[in-house]
């Protein structure tokens, strides 16, 4: 392969930054926020695939597998309470949340 | 440039443009758009990196399932999204100080690490050479990580109930079957009804 490793850990920063960044800018949008989680599940997914295709081990993607697997649960969770949620109030706001706490 | 080198460089220059695009767009429908784009791209690389199988499940599980769930909530709620967005200038200086320092330290590190002597030979399962990269995965996944696999099949159990538990929302006056009073029914209670033909009842 004529691509560095260093080359796909360096994207990969750089998406992991995106995501970081999405989670601070788009502090009232949750929907941005779960988007932004899957963007930095996406970078940490990629760093392990690149890990694994240069060491030739295939460790890295079974456990890319399983990020996978979270990733798609968290979603579903997250988007489920989501539409609880707005069921029961009628928006959105992060700020209103901790209306929740018991 | 190689191909290899040209379609790096392709898909993850337009991979960070969508990611760049996901944080930033006012609509929440294109934020969704923009991210099916920066998965498609992912598997690309992937396929570029040789995670062929890796590559195809990015598709079908996040193009497929995640981002259109994203996409159904998304426009199922009738939300303001333009009174969400305020506030977005007001984040912007701190964000991007935190931004561009988690960058530099990650910059920094990458381009300073070294592998440890005795991890190569920490390998844990060696890829072949000689098969498919799904038949490899296969191979390894239910054998030496079989456990692994039966751990995520109870994270996606535990997901699935937990979102029909959140959701699901019983209506009062709407009829439903009792599975134990059909049971519970004595044969007298039946009558039958001869209806002649072409009569109606």
């Amino acid at each position: 392969m004529d691509i560095g490793l260093n080359q796909y850990l360096i994207v990969a920063a750089m998406l992991f930054t995106l995501g970081v960044l999405g989670i601070i800018l788009n502090r009232k949008n949750i929907i941005v926020i779960l988007m932004s989680i899957e963007l930095i599940l996406l970078s940490v997914n990629i760093n392990l695939v690149a890990f694994s295709a240069y060491l030739g081990d295939l460790t890295g993607q079974v456990f890319s597998l399983l990020i996978l697997t979270v990733a798609a649960a968290e979603a579903a969770i997250g988007l489920a309470v989501l539409v609880t949620y707005f069921r029961n109030r009628g928006s959105i706001a992060v700020e209103d949340i901790n209306v929740m706490k018991g | 440039m190689s191909a290899a080198q040209a379609f790096f460089y392709l898909f993850s220059t337009v991979m960070i443009g969508s990611a760049f695009m996901v944080i930033s767009a006012r609509n929440p429908v294109h934020s969704v758009l923009f991210l099916i784009l920066a998965f498609v791209n992912a598997a690309g690389l992937f396929l570029i990196l040789g995670a062929e199988f890796l590559a195809m499940l990015l598709v079908i599980v996040y193009v497929g399932a995640v981002a259109v769930l994203f996409l159904f909530v998304v426009m199922m709620l009738d939300v303001d999204f333009a009174e969400l967005k305020q506030g977005f200038l007001q984040y912007l200086p701190i964000g991007s100080l935190i931004g561009i320092v988690v960058l530099i330290e990650l910059v920094l590190v990458l381009s300073s690490w070294s592998a440890a002597p005795a991890a190569m030979g920490a390998i844990g399962a060696p890829a072949p050479s000689d098969v498919s990269n799904t038949l490899a995965i296969g191979r390894v996944l239910y054998t030496k990580y079989v456990y692994f696999f039966q751990a995520a099949g109870l994270v996606l159990l535990t997901a699935m109930i937990g979102a029909i538990v959140l959701t699901l929302r019983h209506k009062p006056d709407v009829k439903r079957q009792v599975i134990a009073d059909q049971n519970a029914r004595d044969k007298s209670d039946v009558k039958l009804q001869k209806v002649p033909s072409r009569a109606g009842v």
